[in-house]
């Protein structure tokens, strides 16, 4: 690491490359993936197929782009399943007792929810110096706690819901499912956050390093408080749709979702290390998670095989990326030389 | 991991900085946690005249045994500045393969000796990707966490192994002879003892704190980092395996979602033994406190009927304040201003804090429980 500390602009290059490396990397991947699976299921490559992998990655992807947030300025957030899981819960008990609550208020107050409980993650890492793993660990226990102690370990099922609230989800917008116009919004607006304006750049100057970002002026506690805060505002977004989409809030809704969400940000090219990552990669990396999945049930592979085919894609992720990282260093080394 | 996650908000001071100096004026983090476990031991009597009963007490700590036995290998990764998520996979995916193995007829012990190895191998791979292809142990334990999950239910699928020999459900139910200590208990006890002379009395041991505080440092002087590191794993593989041999004995049973989410509560108990995060320090005995706090806590919760879900209320509530703490002077220290802007954030916390727990106990009960 010695001498990448020494040329951070060379170490900056070299991610960008790899970041450059991965987005092309995984596309070749998702093709050659639905090649082979297309000659064995010709159903696989049909647009239904595609519609349905969409309609099952729109939440992954909402919620890997929160993490990816968080992770770009070094933390993580582990938080994000509990916090999906009790704004669904606390939102669907509003909905049940108030049928005629139109469906975008809904949204609105499962975004606020998230928001305080993502804010309370902020200021305990930002404000009380708590590593974000460990303050991250307590509220995923603590949030999850709560889901069981508001609920009193019931659930609230479909036939509870009022078809408005379930609509949320299940409507579409000229052919265009909501759910899915739901994750590309947020994915263009966490795009031009991200990359034009000013607080977006700064995540990444945190990320890269601290120190620097504070000596250039920038507010770090408030940047990383800014990311925890947002991360919680799209869980709870993304809790109102899981409600609305699976016609139900249980005691362990999206109950180990974390893991899901940093693979898919590690998969898509997130430094998990800080300071760099691309919006496309991480729609990608959620993308190809969700082709596999699919994939592996149209080709008949065991349901039971899935986690371990999602285990074995994060580790060869990290490897091919110090592969090609390590392979660039040496290379941008050699040619310093001559 | 060469750089800590999360370190971007703590760079100006190292993470242990604050608790050491609280750590200083309590004389020790352990009489903090001597002093609590008195505290809720005494609320426990209180609470229940069954709770000092020693058959109770000797009882209740089967429960623990297994979160102890991985715990010990976990201090000896932190201690390192390292982390090992995949712990509660390995324990699936061991107890699985025994299971498995158990239900094609091969003999139990056989089969156990199988599943130690398949925890050995399982924690050799991830400290051969940790540090020979020194990637960082946050990502690679993600990924075998779902990796040795995903084998557990590849091999068993929905069915669970059963009807394992006495001799062999005695490992996790049973009690020493005529006495009425369990044998999870004195395995643990043994256990302990010898990781707690490995960390303070040799080289290993050492060692670790060495990595844990510079590894790159430590490298230069000849530490054998690597294989250091990958030794680590492979014990924590082997604790795994074993406390999952003992937590499939006390089942009597397998199924593939054995000891699912186990990892958060060893690392929780671990963090509050007071083993730094972030490396390089902490104590074996610190640990053990904080693994008998966790304990009767539970059981002191259990005593008054509270869900074993909402006891994680109290419990992630104990791992953040045993951070935030010691900490919190030094952060309301920093603050320079107490007027103005300053306290109009904390009004506005305090009211968004009442706003929302008025609505989290007003919509509640909206639905009537069931």
């Amino acid at each position: 690491m010695g001498k990448m500390d020494m040329a951070p602009r060379l170490r900056a290059g070299l991610l960008q490359a790899v970041i450059k490396f991965r987005e092309a990397g995984i596309l070749v991947f998702i093709v050659a993936l639905a090649a082979v699976v297309t000659l064995r299921t010709p159903a696989f490559l049909t647009l239904d197929n595609f519609r349905d992998i969409l309609l099952n990655i729109s939440i992954l992807v909402i919620v890997a782009l929160a993490q990816s947030m968080v992770i770009i300025t070094r933390g993580v957030d582990l938080s994000v399943g509990s916090i999906i899981g009790l704004t669904a819960m606390m939102v669907s008990f509003v909905v049940v007792a108030f049928p005629a609550l139109p469906g975008p208020v809904a949204m609105v107050l499962g975004m606020l929810l998230g928001m305080v409980l993502g804010s309370f993650n902020g200021v305990l890492i930002s404000f009380g110096g708590v590593p974000p793993i460990i303050a991250t660990l307590g509220t995923l226990s603590i949030y999850r706690g709560l889901v069981f102690w508001y609920s009193r370990g019931t659930w609230v099922n479909a036939s509870q819901l009022p078809p408005g609230f379930r609509q949320l989800a299940k409507g579409s917008v000229l052919l265009l499912p909501n759910i899915i116009l739901g994750a590309i919004i947020v994915v263009a607006a966490v795009y031009y956050f991200l990359r034009y304006t000013r607080t977006g750049r700064d995540i990444y100057t945190v990320g890269s390093n601290p120190d620097a970002a504070r000596f250039a002026g920038i507010r770090v506690q408030r940047v990383i408080f800014l990311v925890y805060m947002l991360s919680g505002l799209l869980c709870g977004l993304a809790g109102v749709l899981w409600a609305s989409r699976f016609e139900a809030a249980q005691t362990n809704t999206a109950a180990g979702f974390e893991l899901q969400t940093v693979a898919a940000s590690v998969v898509g090219g997130v430094n998990i290390f800080g300071g760099s990552g691309s919006v496309l990669g991480v729609v990608l990396g959620a993308f190809l998670l969700g082709t596999i999945q699919n994939a592996l049930t149209l080709v008949g592979i065991s349901p039971f095989w899935q986690l371990a085919a999602q285990g074995l894609l994060i580790l060869l992720a990290v490897i091919v990326d110090s592969a090609i990282l390590r392979r660039l260093q040496r290379f941008a080394s050699g040619a310093q030389r001559v | 991991m060469t750089k800590p996650i999360g370190s971007a908000a703590t760079t100006q001071q190292p993470a242990y900085s604050a608790r050491d100096t609280l750590a200083r004026l309590l004389v020790r983090w352990e009489w903090l946690l001597v002093v609590l476990i008195i505290a809720v031991a005494v609320l426990n009597t209180r609470l229940s005249p069954f709770f000092l009963r020693t058959n109770n007490l000797l009882r209740t700590t089967s429960d623990f045994m297994e979160i102890g036995i991985m715990m010990l290998p976990m201090v000896f990764i932190i201690v390192t500045g390292n982390i090992d998520l995949s712990i509660a996979s390995t324990l699936g995916l061991s107890a699985s393969f025994m299971g498995w193995l158990h239900i094609m007829g091969v003999n139990i012990w056989l089969a156990a000796t199988a599943a130690l190895l398949v925890g050995a191998l399982a924690g050799l791979l991830n400290g051969v990707l940790i540090a020979r292809l020194r990637l960082p142990a946050l990502v690679v334990t993600l990924g075998t966490f779902s990796f040795y999950r995903g084998l557990a239910y590849a091999l068993l699928g929905d069915q669970a192994a059963r009807g394992y020999p006495p001799a062999f459900t005695s490992l996790g139910q049973g009690t020493l002879g005529r006495t009425r200590i369990p044998v999870a208990l004195l395995i643990f006890v043994l256990l302990a003892l010898a990781f707690g002379l490995v960390l303070n009395r040799m080289t290993f041991g050492r060692y670790l704190y060495v990595i844990g505080n510079n590894e790159e440092a430590s490298r230069f002087s000849g530490v054998p980092t690597v294989r250091i590191k990958i030794a680590m794993y492979v014990l924590s593989g082997l604790m795994a395996a074993l406390a999952g041999l003992i937590l499939a004995a006390r089942f009597g049973s397998t199924r593939p979602d054995i000891g699912t989410g186990l990892e958060l509560t060893v690392i929780t108990v671990t963090v509050l033994g007071g083993i730094s995060i972030f490396g390089g320090s902490g104590t074996m005995i610190g640990a053990i406190l904080a693994l008998l706090l966790i304990g009767i806590l539970r059981f002191g919760m259990g005593l008054v009927n509270i869900q074993g879900q909402v006891q994680d209320i109290v419990i992630g509530s104990l791992l953040i304040l045993s951070i935030l703490l010691p900490r919190l002077a030094g952060q309301l220290s920093a603050i320079r201003s107490w007027r103005g802007a300053t306290l109009g954030k904390i009004g506005l916390a305090l009211l968004v804090t009442v706003l929302f727990g008025w609505f989290f106990f007003w919509s509640r009960t909206l639905i009537p429980a069931k």
